[in-house]
């Protein structure tokens, strides 16, 4: 971005000496570049603003989130190593940028995946939750996606966001075998982590070996139990990836400040040494001007 | 074999006449975890009892509770701690996993201690959660159904 605005002024030509910039240019960069900060310290702070609310939101969503992959850890569940396994993969970012390296660590995760299951002959879909997942992803998984979810990460996710997901998925109609939650998982304020949860289907489940313990499961409430799980692990992943997505914005903007700031340390004594060699050459001038008569 | 056998089955008396003192302390503790999307209640708690309604009807968890897996009805959850005070809840759906290791998870969509309902809010609370997209409450009935359960109480 800034690459882009330098060559607007000083449109350098090769094979050329570069002529010295005029006050006017470096004027007119110089407050450019302090808009530039300007706006990027705001977004600093709001980013901070709207990373402590999501993290005070997220320890409750933790256990909740956990509580609900309890049974899947518990029962040790593992997806059968069939040959027709049709897998799901469930992307989850947001629909805005200038946040650091958080869609594409998910994006090259996604694609990873894709790549290894279709090298294995499986059959693989993916739900792109955020506007930026889908860019990333449609020029080369596109036959892949099967729904797209906008509107991510301008308000903080709730329960009835991960419903909704969980309702678009199943009325989709792809029956899969067992899938995973890809998403940024929260580690500190600097830092985050690409995670996967397991998602596995209710056929899946009922025929685990340990689930022979569990008595008294009818299939219909092992259906809403699997919904509801469903809705709980997308809901765990929202809540994880917007608070690391708030730190990753606030981290990408603090950076951005500080480079701004030192663009503008470095402009302001070129300016300065362009005014004095300025007013050194009309002085010479007239000096010189002077002396002729 | 026969012999093998019956050394097994003769083995597990002298074992048992052994183990009653550590059969009672080393009773199977309720690891308790009772949390909603937004608030936790119980997080890994050692209770005494917890009464939950689910579809197929409501039924007391004590630890060492066989293994199930259900899913809640709109009614009141009673967690009796050790001391044997107790503590009542509104839920409104949700699931509850009692494991092997006698570790319970209960999950609720929205739960509510009852000391904080009052019937003013609790009209509002029934309209507004019609709106709550849920795969399980698909079925209009049950809102009323929670109205009546909150009228109740």
């Amino acid at each position: 971005m800034f690459a882009r605005s330098s060559a607007l002024v000083f449109s350098p030509q090769c094979g050329q000496v570069r002529n010295m910039a005029t006050l006017k240019d470096i004027t007119i960069r110089l407050k450019s570049i302090k808009n530039i900060q300007k706006i990027t310290k705001s977004m600093k702070m709001v980013a901070a603003a709207k990373y402590a609310r999501a993290e005070r939101q997220l320890k409750p969503a933790r256990v909740y989130g956990n509580g609900a992959l309890a049974l899947y850890e518990k029962a040790e569940i593992q997806a059968p190593e069939d040959k027709a396994a049709k897998h799901l993969i469930i992307g989850v970012t947001s629909d805005r940028g200038l946040c650091g390296a958080i869609h594409s660590g998910v994006a090259k995760t996604i694609k990873s995946e894709v790549n290894n299951l279709t090298g294995a002959g499986k059959e693989v879909m993916v739900v792109n939750v955020g506007d930026k997942l889908r860019g990333l992803l449609h020029r080369t998984h596109g036959k892949h996606i099967i729904l797209n979810c906008k509107e991510v990460g301008r308000k903080p996710p709730n329960f009835g966001d991960a419903s909704i997901i969980a309702t678009e998925l199943l009325n989709s109609g792809f029956e899969f075998d067992q899938g995973s939650v890809i998403f940024n998982r929260f580690r500190s304020v600097i830092s985050y982590k690409t995670d996967q949860k397991p998602l596995f289907s209710t056929d899946t489940v009922a025929n685990a070996e340990t689930m022979g313990v569990y008595d008294d499961i009818d299939a219909d409430v092992l259906r809403n139990y699997q919904e509801f799980a469903l809705v709980n692990v997308i809901y765990l992943a929202l809540k994880e990836s917007s608070t690391s997505e708030q730190s990753a914005r606030m981290t990408a903007m603090d950076s951005a400040s500080k480079n701004a700031s030192e663009m503008i340390d470095k402009l302001t004594l070129t300016f300065n040494r362009t005014r004095q060699a300025v007013i050194t050459k009309e002085l010479i001038e007239i000096i010189s001007g002077a002396a002729a008569l | 074999m026969m012999a093998a056998r019956f050394l097994r089955r003769a083995l597990p008396v002298l074992r048992q006449s052994r183990s009653y003192a550590e059969a009672a302390s080393g009773a199977p503790q309720m690891s308790f975890t009772f949390a909603s999307p937004t608030q936790v209640f119980f997080k890994e708690a050692n209770v005494k009892q917890v009464d939950v309604p689910t579809l197929t009807g409501a039924f007391g968890i004590l630890p060492a509770h066989v293994p199930t897996l259900q899913v809640l009805r709109p009614g009141v959850v009673t967690v009796f701690n050790d001391d044997g005070s107790s503590a009542k809840y509104f839920v409104s759906s949700g699931s509850v996993t009692v494991n092997a290791d006698s570790s319970v998870q209960l999950l609720a969509e929205e739960a509510v201690p009852l000391d904080q309902l009052d019937i003013a809010v609790s009209i509002m609370f029934t309209f507004t959660s019609i709106h709550i997209e849920e795969p399980i409450c698909s079925n209009v009935g049950q809102y009323d159904q929670i109205y009546c359960e909150m009228v109740q109480i």
